[in-house]
């Protein structure tokens, strides 16, 4: 006997499902080459999907359904809702672009996206390692389809293939660790597994042993270094309105299934795999930025920069736990929480302008494609620069209460070993600076290299506007949502 | 909202409002939102000065906010002796930039116009924030305007001045950041100037968290040896913009040592104010030699800025009371006398397009009325009495002497090569025969010139003359924070 909480909890997931088929279907009755009907539909889905969620979170109850293998907390309300947003977003963003180089055809492209925001929310929502897994698979496989979504496209099937193995390569390290551990304390369930591990009855090494299969597949996903390849040539391959897609929503996935398997699942081996965090966060940290420097291509600079910002996060959830004392791990993981949403929404409004200035037959991914943005169009330039700005920690951009989050969990969890971990970052995102205002340099100071005035649609061009004004908002006032990621996280770990 | 806010926001609002006004065929239209936007800013800082209460070095003008909760952190402003007049002095910088840029800014005006006026809020916010964190915002969101102000409308190696210096001044802020936060989780969770200042630290935190201090304000001050950003900076930059960053950014990092090196790490100050000293002195001789064989005129004002920025630093670490009432008259003179000296060689750039000092010569006989402004703000930069330059320098000298007469010998010897290298500019630009054609053509001073030098030469003539308003305004706050400074926070 199924309650009826449980099915309540679900809800989202269900909609998501039936309106996911739905629409693959009823794409089949559409006619218009932009796919107009098909676009409104998924929209209003997953608008309705999004209040869903943001009212649950709102109602601040945690659910476990299903024999705990689901579960409907707070924080994982808010990041469905916000990762939902994100698929919104990317779907406007990316609209025009697909519908310019024949991608729409079939609205394979919605109702894929919708099916990988269904294994975004499974992954987020799951309790059980194989339901993570689950929902991990069907994000990936959802995503390799989309980024071979240009037949045609030679770089496209190439990025498409490489994801296709190092993914498949990923998952299968996630799932030997995550059947190591099963071995060990005989359970899948994440709290029963937490149980077993913090009796400390099981033999350590078999559990470490795990362990760091469970981190390197983690590692993949989240795309941190040494684990970091795949990411820039994914971002440069594929068609720049997928890349969005890709470098959006699944990072708020990312993130929260380090949560669900490292702190809800194995808290007590927190000392073990904070090492390994941190020397993926300094390896990342270092190879991100300074391989970002060297490019040229601005789809894979943004794609070397996620991977120093990726570290930023680790470095979060590595400050988590001092000595056995969980007493700063709310500040700490709310902390990593924050940066993802923010690095989320950022993402979202810069690829946003990469993909207006794309046309028909011309990517504008090069670097010195933006030559003179500011003269062509000072609005787009604005937020482009208030973006980059905000990547690089600067305020009043959000991007800066980011790091200062981290960097406050960093240095209250630790000795004088912390801080120099600190002024480390520090230094690297002074890096970062040089290459984002490199982005900023080219235009602002140069001059176009094409003239005329840029237009887009209009929902293009007001869903961007709100994005990049909603940057500057949250730069001046980002009180509202570090209190909504602090609350959430501790209701988190309060359960 | 209260008048701290008002200053602050008034630009910034302004400056959007320009930014959001559009294209350059409405560039009439922008100037004068500009010049109203720049003197509504300016009207709104007098009332502090006005009901500025002597006698005390507690804050006025309060305001209290929270802001981001989850760290304690506040909207929290106020001003005391210290901060008031940098606070007026930004905002009549400001005007005077806005009127400097007048017809001379031709393209993108509203973004040039704007980004001067949210530079200026910006500024004053640093000069009023009593959080530390507030303090920082608004510290690092100066360097996005002015980066873009260099990198417009600059000279031909605009780029690498805009780089140099944006990434050399977030490197020295970055590590305060790490330092502020450090604080915080010392102070158990309060980013409040207040109560860093009163919180006991160890000797090496101390030590610690003056060099992370140093490291962001002697940048922006500059000092030597990390001052080489400044002079490549100011050849770029276009004019409004080495006014504003020899006038007002400068200050900024001068009024972080007060605001924090001195009164958090107080020990630390002391123990190293050997250091300190020896370094402003190297700034204040050294780079006064420098300046003597520049060719480049805005070169060499750029060095003699170092120079004299080096009296300030110097007046710091003397711990008494001449010398830091010096130093703080010297960063409000500095300001007027700078922006004045910058301003006058963009008025020569204007028409003829070189700073070469040896395309020049003879200007006297072509621009008459504009040499005689020239001449004076030379005489104010090379400290003559009379002029704003010489009080704080030689308020800083006798603070010097006091301490050690060679010091104050060292100090004192500095004002030759200033009156050198100033003069003998002057010389070579201005006086003589004249030199060529292009002198030949010179045009004098038009009206709007003339009414920008003449707020500028106003001010400078009033502090030189009648200096009492601004030392009555600093003196109990400096009294004070010497006394605090005094105290030992070792624990």
């Amino acid at each position: 006997m199924i309650d009826k909480l449980s099915w309540i909890s679900v809800y989202p997931e269900i909609i998501l499902l039936i309106m996911a088929c739905v629409i693959a279907l009823a794409d089949l009755g559409v006619k218009s080459p932009r796919r107009t009907q098909t676009y409104l539909l998924s929209l209003l889905t997953l608008a309705i999907v999004a209040a869903l969620q943001a009212s649950y979170a709102v109602g601040g109850v945690t659910v476990y359904g299903f024999g705990n293998m689901v579960v409907s907390d707070p924080m994982g309300n808010w990041l469905q809702c916000f990762a939902t947003i994100a698929v919104m977003v990317s779907l406007v963003y990316g609209r025009p672009y697909a519908a310019d180089r024949d991608m729409l055809r079939g609205g394979e492209m919605f109702s894929l996206s919708l099916f990988g925001l269904l294994g975004i929310f499974v992954m987020i929502s799951g309790n059980n390692f194989l339901v993570i897994y689950l929902g991990l698979e069907l994000l990936t496989l959802s995503s390799y389809a989309l980024v071979a979504l240009r037949r045609d496209n030679a770089t496209a099937t190439e990025a498409a293939m490489k994801y296709f193995v190092l993914g498949a390569l990923a998952s299968g390290f996630l799932l030997y660790g995550l059947s190591m551990m099963y071995g060990a304390t005989g359970s899948l369930d994440v709290s029963a597994v937490f149980k077993a591990i913090n009796s400390g009855q099981i033999k350590h090494q078999v559990l470490v042993f795990g362990l760091v299969f469970v981190v390197s597949g983690l590692a993949f996903k989240l795309g941190v270094v040494p684990f970091h390849m795949w990411i820039p040539d994914v971002y440069q391959g594929a068609p720049t309105a997928v890349t969005l897609l890709i470098a959006g929503a699944p990072k708020l996935a990312a993130f929260a299934i380090c949560i669900r398997l490292l702190v809800e699942g194995m808290l007590p081996l927190a000392i073990d795999w904070q090492q390994m965090l941190m020397v993926l966060s300094v390896g990342s940290l270092l190879i991100g930025n300074l391989a970002a420097i060297a490019q040229t291509n601005l789809k894979r600079m943004l794609a070397f920069s996620t991977i120093s910002h990726m570290g930023f996060v680790l470095l979060g959830l590595m400050s988590g736990v001092v000595n056995g004392d969980v007493h700063y791990a709310a500040n700490a993981y709310s902390s990593s929480m924050f940066y993802v949403l923010t690095y989320v929404l950022t993402t979202l409004a810069s690829f946003g302008v990469i993909l207006l200035l794309a046309r028909d037959g011309f990517e504008s991914e090069e670097i010195s494609d933006m030559a003179g943005l500011n003269e062509r169009s000072p609005l787009y330039a604005g937020v482009m620069a208030v973006c980059l700005f905000s990547l690089a920690g600067i305020p009043p951009m959000v991007g800066f209460y980011a790091k200062l989050a981290v960097l406050q969990a960093l240095v209250a969890s630790g000795g004088v070993f912390h801080i120099g971990l600190a002024v480390f970052a520090v230094m690297m995102s002074l890096i970062g600076a040089f290459y984002y205002l490199r982005v900023i340099k080219v235009m602002y100071f140069d001059k176009p290299l094409t003239a005329g005035t840029m237009s887009a649609p209009f929902d293009v061009r007001a869903v961007l506007s709100l994005n990049g004004a909603l940057l500057l908002v949250l730069g001046l006032l980002p009180g509202g949502l570090m209190a909504l990621c602090a609350n959430a996280v501790v209701q988190m770990l309060g359960t | 909202m209260g008048l701290l806010s008002l200053a602050i926001w008034t630009p910034i609002v302004f400056g959007v409002v320009l930014l959001a006004l559009g294209r350059d065929d409405q560039a009439r239209t922008v100037r004068w939102v500009a010049l109203i936007g720049a003197i509504v800013s300016f009207l709104v800082t007098l009332p502090l000065y006005a009901g500025f209460k002597l006698g005390t070095a507690a804050m006025q003008f309060v305001e209290k906010a929270p802001w981001i909760e989850r760290f304690n952190v506040n909207y929290h402003l106020g001003v005391d002796g210290i901060s008031l007049w940098l606070v007026i002095l930004t905002a009549f910088i400001n005007v005077v930039v806005v009127i400097a840029g007048w017809e001379v800014i031709t393209r993108r005006v509203n973004q040039y116009m704007g980004a001067f006026l949210i530079l200026s809020g910006l500024q004053i916010g640093v000069f009023c924030a009593l959080d530390g964190m507030l303090f920082y915002v608004f510290f690092e969101a100066t360097l996005v305007p002015m980066y873009l102000i260099i990198g417009i409308w600059g000279g031909p190696n605009k780029i690498y001045a805009a780089f140099k210096f944006f990434l050399y001044t977030l490197l020295g802020s970055l590590l305060m950041l790490v330092a502020l936060i450090f604080l915080y989780t010392k102070s158990g969770g309060s980013f409040d100037l207040a109560t860093w200042h009163q919180l006991p630290l160890a000797g090496t935190a101390q030590t610690l968290l003056f060099f992370a201090f140093l490291a962001a304000f002697a940048v922006k001050v500059p000092m030597w040896p990390v001052h080489t950003w400044l002079p490549d900076v100011h050849v770029e930059a276009p004019t409004g913009g080495s006014a504003v960053l020899a006038a007002v950014m400068l200050k900024l990092g001068a009024y972080g040592f007060l605001r924090f090196s001195l009164p958090i790490a107080p020990d630390a100050a002391h123990e190293w104010s050997g250091l300190m000293i020896a370094l402003s002195l190297i700034a204040v001789v050294y780079v006064g030699l420098v300046a003597l064989v520049q060719t480049d005129m805005k070169k060499l004002v750029a060095y003699a800025s170092v120079a004299h920025m080096g009296f300030v630093t110097l007046g710091f670490f003397l711990f008494n009371d001449l010398g830091l009432s010096g130093a703080l008259v010297q960063m409000v003179s500095h300001g007027f006398v700078s922006a004045a000296m910058f301003l006058s060689i963009g008025v020569l750039y204007d028409r003829a397009h070189s700073r070469e000092i040896a395309s020049y010569g003879g200007v006297v006989n072509t621009m008459p009325k504009f040499t005689a402004f020239a001449l004076l703000f030379a005489m104010a930069n090379c400290g003559l009495p009379g002029t704003a330059g010489f009080v704080g320098e030689w308020m800083v000298i006798i603070g010097a002497v006091k301490a050690n007469f060679w010091l104050g010998f060292a100090a004192a010897s500095s004002l030759v090569f200033g009156a050198a290298y100033t003069l003998w500019m002057v010389k070579r630009v201005y006086l003589g025969p004249v030199a060529n054609d292009h002198v030949k053509a010179l045009k004098d001073i038009n009206a709007r010139e003339f009414l920008m030098l003449s707020l500028l030469a106003i001010a400078v003539l009033y502090m030189g003359v009648y200096p009492k308003p601004f030392t009555d305004v600093m003196d109990t706050s400096v009294t004070e924070l010497l006394k605090h400074v005094a105290l030992s926070k070792l624990i």
